[in-house]
């Protein structure tokens, strides 16, 4: 390896919180060298992200800092505040995971990014804006002559991570930290902007230290690797070589965290169990003073079948109409169109008239965090549902059920004194889909229920879901923006887009021979194309 | 950054604590919070009980102590009034009063307000539409004239007070609790509720009312020092309580009167409310840092 | 712009019309009259004002023509202050008000936004405690107090300044009442900026900044203060319509010949068209206070924009 760029030598970071210190890195080495691609990998806490922070200096005030970072051979832990911000966008620059807030939003984009050229260049006015506007252009900016009076909320996501990107390069670095930069995005708009660093990383030869808790990037982006896990590093190695053999095991359970696996079919002639008809469902935009309010229409005309012991994935970007569709479904928003419940039509049926049924069909959401109402207790989150279907059972009974529900999922019965904070998000989203199959439902709709979780984490939801299926006869309904997921668990795919199916089919045809070009594009995304063949 | 996002998969907290049990030990830790907390009681039970204790009654006349400054002989500790009343008898009546109105006037504006704004924010819609218009043009009426003509058409009354003072806090009330209840209104568990099955009424007393209290709390340890000090104010003005019963905005008033001859008279009954409403916004301030939404 | 602040002037409207309604009927429902004196009137002397003034036809006929004449700009004449229009006693006791109330907020501004902003830049610092410690007293002691007390120090005591009277808005005589008026806001204001400044130095775009190498005084000019201010600006809209029109307490302590003491008077008094006109005033300003908040709101923030 040549003379590095970066190196992070027996780095230790703690955090001084009011109840003791926490260690947050323990004794971190990695290195970089100019031009070169080291993807920091690791789940939430990990202490990925506080690493490359400290390599710019910008840890909270309660951090407290060992060992050395060294730039260029300058350690950057020693240096003066001075020192550093001369460094700061200049030799070393940052982006970050949260494109939407990352701008500040009373100034425009333009003038955000001629303010590192002024800082770093003294390059101020027309030249300044000359710069910008190239900049923009370099960054694939549309129309950068008029995009560069916009303010930040005027682009859109990934529009603005294109801006941080211009920023970030306007000095030319030798060093990209790049935070997450696509977690916050789309799918395809992902791949356009990990396209768009891996062009400006040849053009400018700069290294890029790729913090990331995604390996498909990992993968396809960098050249070697680095695993983190609780504060320290596990295993560094080239990125073919790790991939092809991991020699740490809890690299190979990251490997391995990858979905994996078939859904078994089921037979061709089984019992068709809910049914939609040209689903429509429209939401009133804002009405305006003296202007006729219109509708917006989220899912247009979505026809649908899902047979008893099935599992049917839709999968499509943010904005697509599929989590819409998936609460159409269960009637917790109104919606034209036919729906049947096994024999049952639900269209026009009221609360009361949905109760009996909604036994049958149980929901899982997202949002581990905010799907659980904080002031209740796992038992009382848990056994709501009974109180509701099953009002003849009683306090023993009840708790009986709970207890059952809870073992199902894997989790300590004892554990249904507690509050939902004091789980983890992985154990959340058991306590969510025990309170679903505490009623014993026939169907479920899965709305990302493992988007939020770290993949570890999230590989162990997705056995768990496996098994009820199994051993519950259950029908599914999964709404994911992850195609690996989708992949491993559906019989059948839905590709979902402004509202409307573009593709449909049997899940191992569509992901191997995709008729669509959106199809395509998702799955170059999230690179299952080479893996398809 | 929190402990919660330096360890991953293990959850923070001991084992079975509630929010509300959590917040109460981060506000113990709070040592302003806590020395208000307790010098708010001592002013209480001194007001509720203290007047017992004094050997002067509200309107006694001590002929011998006119204009009497604070003194430890004589039994005056805090001075007397022109009239010769014992000034510190004299603050804890007032304080009894100026605490009810405080404590009842607020309880008028939780309720009303609580009740208002979850149901203009459940329903939502054009009904929340009308329900915060209306909140709006009570904005906008001159709150005092509000309570100024209540006064003057229904006499001066102490439990018009109370109600005049509750009647026109909950406004903001009502608007705390709708922001809460409609956001609330978004979260996953709600809509986990309704695919439950779980009737309405049952999804606002189970769900939404718990969840709102947090904030409600905060602003219920905020509005009682504005009450008192609305109360002082009327009072202040000569449209408060009536003699024999008197206020510590009453007695302000009064030592406003008397300041340059016996400035006790303005001081005594004014430290007594400066303190009280010290304590009570530090108290506010303390509760809001104990149930921070974003620690939750 | 120009058309969405007709647009919601005229949205004012409907909100104007209840509040005068409200009051009007509640004002009237008020037992006893203008005419009610120490010495009771004649009964047709009596008369004959209820007659000259309209009080003796039906309470909708009133209500009417009272709107009838509003519409024209006429509040009417004073009952109490019988030789002059509603018009010329706001007249001549706005601007009084204004001076102080306007000369309080200026005040308050001046030395509470650095104060919070000092506060927050150097947070939990001894500078911060300070700060902090000194604008809770200021919360929470009334204006009704500190008054008196200004007046007692450097009025009686020192003898540096007048306790009171107006003198025809000599600058000695503003001081006390504006500093009297002024310690309350700038409480709120140091808290209020403290708090927004913190959350703002906690936002990304700030980390954004600081990642690009400006100097602290650049990010926190540049990129913290302008974000920061908009609790504030929206705080100060009901808070400058409250002060301008007059601090009842201050007027009543100072002896100042503002508008303040209006509306108690003229409610004791059952002075109809003094306390609507006052009313009618006050809600007015509001409207149009609440505008200029919202002005001044998407002038900060490209985010909103009122171009319909």
């Amino acid at each position: 390896m040549q003379e590095p760029l970066l190196e992070v030598d027996g780095l230790s970071v703690d955090f001084a919180l009011p109840h003791g210190t926490v260690p947050a890195v323990k004794q971190v080495s990695f290195a970089i060298a100019s031009g070169e691609t080291l993807a920091l990998v690791g789940e939430s806490g990990s202490g990925k992200s506080v690493s490359s922070t400290a390599a710019i200096g910008l840890l909270p005030d309660l951090a407290r800092t060992r060992g050395a970072i060294r730039f260029a051979g300058e350690d950057l832990l020693a240096a003066t505040p001075r020192r550093l911000r001369r460094l700061r966008g200049n030799d070393i620059s940052m982006i970050f995971q949260e494109p939407m807030t990352s701008l500040n939003p009373l100034h425009r984009i333009g003038r955000q990014i001629a303010e590192v050229l002024e800082r770093h260049r003294g390059l101020k006015g027309d030249p300044a804006r000359q710069r910008v506007l190239d900049l923009l252009d370099q960054v694939g900016i549309p129309e950068p002559a008029r995009r560069i009076d916009s303010f930040p909320h005027e682009l859109s996501g990934g529009q603005r991570q294109r801006v941080m990107i211009a920023m970030a390069l306007a000095c030319e670095p030798k060093l990209l930290i790049a935070d997450e930069p696509t977690t916050a995005l789309d799918v395809t708009v992902q791949a356009q902007i990990l396209t768009l660093l891996q062009d400006l990383q040849r053009r400018y030869g700069m290294a890029i230290l790729f913090i990331t808790h995604d390996l498909g990037i990992v993968r396809h982006f960098a050249d070697r690797v680095c695993v983190m896990r609780q504060g320290e590093v596990v295993e560094t190695a080239e990125t073919t070589a790790l991939f092809a053999a991991p020699k740490h095991a809890y690299t190979r359970m990251l490997i391995d965290a990858e979905p994996h696996g078939r859904k078994p079919p089921v037979p061709a002639d089984a019992p068709l169990l809910l049914e939609a008809r040209d689903l429509r469902v429209r939401f009133p935009l804002k009405k305006r003073l003296f202007r006729p309010g219109s509708d917006f229409e989220a899912v247009r005309g979505i026809d649908l079948r899902v047979r008893r012991g099935q599992t049917v994935g839709i999968v499509g970007e943010s904005g697509s109409g599929k989590s819409t569709l998936g609460r159409a479904l269960l009637r917790l928003l109104d919606s034209r169109g036919d729906i049947r419940f096994d024999d049952t039509a639900l269209a026009g049926l009221d609360s009361a008239g949905m109760r009996p049924l909604r036994s049958r069909m149980q929901v899982v959401f997202q949002d581990p965090f905010g799907s659980l109402s904080p002031r209740l207790t796992v038992g009382e989150i848990v056994g709501e549902g009974l109180r509701v279907h099953a009002p003849e059972l009683g306090r023993r009974e009840r708790d009986a059920r709970v207890q059952e529900a809870l073992n199902d999922v894997a989790l300590d019965p004892a554990m249904r004194h507690r509050y939902p904070h004091e789980f983890s998000g992985g154990q959340r989203q058991r306590i969510a889909i025990a309170r679903a199959l505490v009623l014993k439902p026939e169907f479920l709709l899965l709305d990302e229920p493992t988007s939020a979780l770290d993949r570890s984490v999230q590989a162990t939801v997705i056995d768990l879901l496996r098994d009820l299926q199994h051993q519950y006869d259950l029908t599914y309904l999964f709404i994911s923006h992850d195609l690996a997921v989708v992949r491993a668990l559906a019989d059948t795919v839905l590709v979902m887009k402004a509202g409307e199916v573009v593709e449909q089919g049997a899940t191992e045809t569509l992901f191997r021979a995709p008729r669509e070009a959106y199809t395509r594009e998702l799955m170059r995304a999230a690179f299952l194309e080479d893996t398809a063949a | 950054m929190t402990a919660d996002t330096l360890s991953p998969d293990t959850a923070p907290g001991a084992a079975g604590d509630s929010l509300g049990r959590e917040a109460w030990r981060r506000l113990k830790q709070n040592r302003a919070a806590m020395a208000s907390l307790l010098l708010l009681s001592i002013i209480t039970l001194a007001c509720v009980a203290g007047p017992w204790l004094t050997p002067w009654g509200l309107a006694d006349v001590d002929w011998n102590a006119f204009n009497v400054a604070p003194t430890l002989e004589g039994g005056h500790w805090l001075g007397t009034d022109a009239n010769g009343r014992d000034l510190l008898t004299r603050t804890l009546y007032g304080g009894r009063v100026s605490l009810s109105v405080a404590l009842v006037a607020t309880l008028v504006s939780l309720l009303i307000g609580v009740l208002y704004g979850a149901i203009a924010g459940y329903l939502g819609g054009r009904a929340d539409n009308l329900m915060m218009r209306f909140v709006d043009i009570m904005y906008s009426l001159p709150f005092m004239f509000l309570v100024i003509l209540l006064m003057v058409v229904f006499g001066r009354n102490i439990l018009l007070i109370y109600a005049a003072i509750g009647a026109v806090e909950w406004l903001d009330m009502a608007r705390i609790v709708r922001g809460q209840t409609l956001s609330l209104k978004r979260r996953e568990f709600i809509e986990a509720a309704h695919a439950l099955g779980v009737r309405d009424r049952t999804i606002v007393t189970r769900h939404l009312i718990p969840n709102a209290i947090g904030p409600v709390i905060v602003y219920v340890t905020l509005t009682v020092p504005k009450v008192i000090l609305l109360e002082s104010f009327l009072s202040f003005l000569g449209l408060g309580v009536q003699e024999p019963l008197t206020s510590w905005g009453v007695l302000i008033s009064e030592g406003t009167d008397m300041m340059q001859t016996s400035p006790w008279m303005l001081l005594v009954p004014s430290v007594f409310l400066a303190l009280t409403l010290f304590c009570l916004n530090f108290l506010g301030d303390g509760l809001r840092d104990a149930l921070d939404p974003k620690t939750r | 712009m120009l058309s969405y602040s007709l647009k919601r002037l005229l949205q004012a409207i409907p909100t104007m019309l209840i509040v005068i309604t409200i009051a009007f009927f509640l004002m009237r429902v008020a037992p006893g009259g203008p005419f009610d004196g120490e010495r009771a009137l004649p009964p047709e002397i009596e008369a004959n004002l209820n007659a000259a003034y309209h009080l003796d036809e039906p309470l909708p006929q009133q209500y009417l023509r009272y709107l009838g004449n509003l519409l024209q700009g006429d509040f009417g004449p004073s009952f109490k202050y019988k030789d002059f229009t509603v018009t010329e006693l706001i007249l001549q006791g706005f601007p009084v008000s204004l001076e102080i109330g306007g000369l309080a907020i200026l005040l308050a501004l001046v030395i509470g936004l650095p104060l919070g902003i000092a506060a927050a830049l150097r947070r939990n610092s001894a500078i911060d405690y300070a700060v902090m410690g000194t604008a809770l007293a200021g919360i929470a002691v009334p204006n009704f107090v500190v008054a008196p007390l200004l007046a007692l120090v450097f009025g009686v005591l020192l003898g540096w300044l007048p306790a009171g009277g107006w003198n025809g808005g000599a600058l000695p005589n503003l001081v006390l009442p504006v500093l009297a008026l002024s310690i309350q806001q700038i409480a709120y204001i140091a808290r209020m900026m403290r708090a927004s400044m913190i959350e703002v130095l906690g936002s990304h775009y700030i980390r954004t900044a600081r990642a690009k190498g400006l100097s602290e005084r650049l990010v926190v000019w540049r990129h913290a203060i302008r974000p920061a201010l908009m609790p504030v600006v929206s705080y100060l809209g009901p808070a400058v319509a409250g002060i301008i029109t007059g601090s009842v307490v201050i007027e009543q302590i100072f002896g100042i010949p503002g508008i303040g003491r209006y509306f108690v008077q003229g409610a004791l008094n059952r002075d109809y068209t003094l306390v609507m006109g006052t009313v009618v005033f006050y809600g007015a300003l509001i409207v149009l206070l609440n505008l200029v908040v919202d002005l001044i709101y998407s002038a900060l923030d490209p985010q909103i924009r009122y171009d319909d």
